[in-house]
């Protein structure tokens, strides 16, 4: 298993891989930082043959705002709120990714009713980041459809939220010692109402989307990753499970309430688009099992453990703790001297690994497959850059 | 009932021994019929496109601007017009200047030709499907040129995908063209259109029919670049591919000569296999027909075009873009082959006399 490792400038610089007799010239094109389907100012090199793409080169920074550092100027509080903006569509995640760390090296207490709470605000968020994707993604294939579809019932999940939390997408929710607020007197009855509606529309995706031909075809056998691949390059998340590896850490190493309930993990076959669109299909059925299962057993308890200006003293040492984000492993080490802020920060981003499986699936392809690949890694490109 | 149809070429031929100046008269007030008709068409298609679109994706489109949004398209032409018109420093000009011209000649010179009613068409060619097919293909020249001269790779891509799709489904449209041709025997359009007084080729070529209308529709809609065909602008690939470097008037060119293009589609789709402006006639009923006839002919050909419009827009919001390879699969290894058997059989029945209302 080898990572290939060069600089943009010595990728470009190679010698021309054109196959054909009939192919005349190489040429590239830069796809973004300004481009509609890099969902952000992701910059790929491209090294086209005609439409034929031979190399892909992703080129980061531009979005780089140093939360890590800033992290190390504030008190883990207020690290919370930063991580928000790292992958906005799992805010929540990213908010318990954070408080995970910091609990777990503090030793501080939760309720069950808290880590109902996390658990469930959690799911609903995989719901509702995999709803936006399966609109994006239909608008990367050229249907606009389907995109106001997952727009629509998204929507719905963003007014239980902003019920609850009063934001919409920087959620700053979950908290070292608890959760912010209790959850709205109408919550349940929200999301019982949303379940109803939400697994009445999941037909509709299907056949807008998952039964049309068209998809099909441009899905299956299309940038398939091996699973041996997948794991050397780092992936995690619904890319790596397409790829056939059972790895979810709700499953493998259970945090929240994931080991009271009962849901399974979809495993693709042969990692390519169609196995990365069917997993998160699939995962948003199981989410939907899960927030059934807990909703009705919401346990009675506080909501914050401790008092909300108490000053969060983590012992010096090197702690880690990760956990399942909607795009894969979102790990988080954080470094202490024993002070009120961290010493250093580092998150171990899912989007980050991911995007590289892109140079992997991509060379042979075309300008169009491509253009799926992407879509079906789900790329959040704050994440990638931080 | 025998449909006398008058074009008005020959309205100017008949005024021309008279006053030849009444005539010069006629001839500008048809140019000027035949740009208010393509303007208002436009406006028409592009508001229809954004509610029909709305409608699709539960939302309700334009809503502001005028009753129901119905002047949003003005004021948007309006931004366009007022907009700053940009020619990349490394462009080839006059080709760049020249392109959105010959996109929009290409349809305007087909709009001609199309029989709205007996009384409104312009020219009635005795070659008019020949012609339409020729002319038509005058517009991939523009996206060719636009996308070639704005120098930019995106744009270049844009016009060789449009380039290589447009004139591969150019062959599967013309041989559907044909099976209308054959059944008709004429290739003059107001003939066809007289051709379907028992009923409409759709139906009357026993399956035939039906299946050069659907070859037509699809090949059609890879002819005018809409989705699912829609690769030459790949607004996700390529940005927006032949016309990314195109802004303001030259812009709206290309976006009105796109829109007119699925009128003209619409038009000849329901010139050839739906009547035209032909009532709905069954045979020799003629109480059915008599009851048909008390609409007139310029509102069916509306409600054909309307109807086949529609259709258009419902693909184009209900599919997604095929690739590259697979447009071109579609068109030489399945549409063409079945395009052909189809020729043959339909020769078969014209020759053996074995269709509806033969006689």
């Amino acid at each position: 298993m080898s990572v290939n490792v060069s600089t943009l400038q010595a990728r470009i610089s190679g010698e021309s891989t054109a196959s054909s007799p009939l192919s005349t010239e190489e040429y590239f094109v830069n796809m973004g930082p300004q481009h509609p389907s890099t969902h952000g100012v992701l910059r790929l090199v491209l090294r086209l043959d005609g439409e034929t793409v031979r190399d892909v080169v992703p080129v980061l920074g531009y979005i780089h705002r140093g939360i890590e550092k800033m992290g190390e100027h504030g008190n883990y509080r207020q690290f919370v709120h930063l991580v928000d903006r790292m992958d906005y569509l799992a805010a929540l995640s990213n908010n318990w990714a954070v408080t995970m760390v910091v609990e777990k090296a503090a030793k501080m207490e939760t309720t069950d009713r808290i880590q109902a709470i996390r658990t469930l605000v959690c799911e609903l968020q995989r719901i509702q980041s995999h709803q936006l994707w399966w609109g994006v993604f239909g608008m990367d294939l050229g249907g606009f459809t389907p995109f106001f579809y997952g727009l629509r019932d998204r929507e719905q999940l963003c007014d239980i939220f902003e019920k609850t939390i009063g934001a919409r997408l920087t959620m700053n929710y979950i908290q070292p010692g608890g959760v912010m607020y209790d959850i709205h007197p109408d919550f349940v009855k929200d999301v019982k109402t949303f379940l109803a509606y939400f697994k009445s529309k999941l037909p509709e995706y299907d056949t807008l989307m998952s039964e049309n031909v068209i998809i099909q075809e441009r899905l299956r056998g299309i940038g398939k990753l091996s699973a041996e691949r997948a794991l050397a390059l780092g992936a995690t998340g619904p890319v790596l499970r397409a790829s056939g590896v059972a790895h979810d850490l709700r499953k493998s190493e259970p945090y929240g309430l994931y080991s009271q309930v009962d849901f399974d993990v979809p495993v693709g076959t042969t990692g390519d688009c169609w196995d990365r669109y069917w997993v998160r299909m699939e995962e948003m059925r199981q989410s939907i099992r899960i927030v059934e299962q807990l909703i009705d057993n919401i346990p009675e308890g506080k909501t914050f453990m401790v008092k909300p200006a108490a000053k969060i003293k983590v012992p010096a040492g090197v702690h880690y703790s990760h956990m399942e984000t909607p795009r894969g492993v979102l790990g988080v080490v954080l470094v202490s001297d024993g002070k009120e802020s961290p010493y250093r920060i580092h998150c171990r981003t899912p989007n980050f690994n991911n995007l590289w499986c892109i140079g992997e699936m991509a060379t042979g392809g075309r300008i169009g497959d491509l253009v799926a690949m992407l879509s079906s890694i789900d790329l959040v490109i704050p994440d990638i850059d931080r | 009932m025998s449909w006398q149809v008058k074009t008005m070429a020959e309205r100017t031929g008949d005024l021309l021994p008279g006053s030849p100046w009444t005539a010069v008269l006629y001839v500008l007030l048809t140019i000027l019929a035949v740009t208010a008709f393509v303007t208002l068409c436009g406006l028409v298609l592009i508001y229809a496109e954004r509610k029909v679109s709305a409608h699709f994706q539960c939302r309700l489109g334009p809503m502001r601007v005028g009753w129901h949004g119905l002047l949003q398209t003005i004021a948007d032409t309006i931004k366009l017009l007022l907009k700053e018109d940009i020619v990349p420093r490394d462009a080839d000009a006059l080709l760049h200047i020249l392109a959105p011209v010959l996109s929009f000649a290409g349809m305007l010179l087909v709009m001609i030709a199309l029989p709205m009613s007996p009384s409104i068409q312009v020219a009635d060619m005795n070659i008019g499907v020949l012609y339409v097919t020729a002319v038509s293909g005058l517009g991939v020249l523009g996206i060719l040129l636009g996308g070639w001269s704005s120098n930019n790779k995106w744009s270049l891509l844009g016009a060789m995908r449009a380039g290589a799709q447009i004139i591969s489904y150019e062959v599967s449209a013309t041989l559907a063209l044909l099976v209308v041709v054959l059944f008709a025997g004429t290739l003059q359009l107001s003939g066809i259109v007289q051709s379907q007084e028992t009923g409409w080729w759709i139906w009357r070529a026993h399956g035939c029919g039906i299946v050069a209308f659907s070859i037509f529709m699809i090949a059609g809609t890879a002819e005018i670049n809409r989705t699912p065909f829609d690769l030459a602008e790949g607004e996700s690939e390529l940005t927006a591919g032949f016309h990314t470097e195109y802004s303001g008037l030259r812009f709206s060119f290309f976006f009105l000569s796109e829109f007119l293009n699925m009128f003209v589609l619409a038009a000849m789709a329901s010139t050839l296999f739906l009547g035209g402006w032909m009532p709905l006639h069954v045979g020799h009923f003629t109480v059915f027909n008599g009851i048909m006839d008390l609409l007139p002919p310029g509102l069916w050909f509306t409600l054909k075009t309307s109807a086949v419009i529609f259709l258009i827009m419902w693909f184009r919001w209900t599919f997604p873009r095929l690739r590259v390879d697979q447009l071109m699969r579609l068109e030489w290894k399945i549409l063409l082959p079945i395009g052909f058997v189809n020729l043959f059989v339909s020769a078969a029945c014209v020759v053996t006399g074995f269709y509806f209302f033969a006689g």
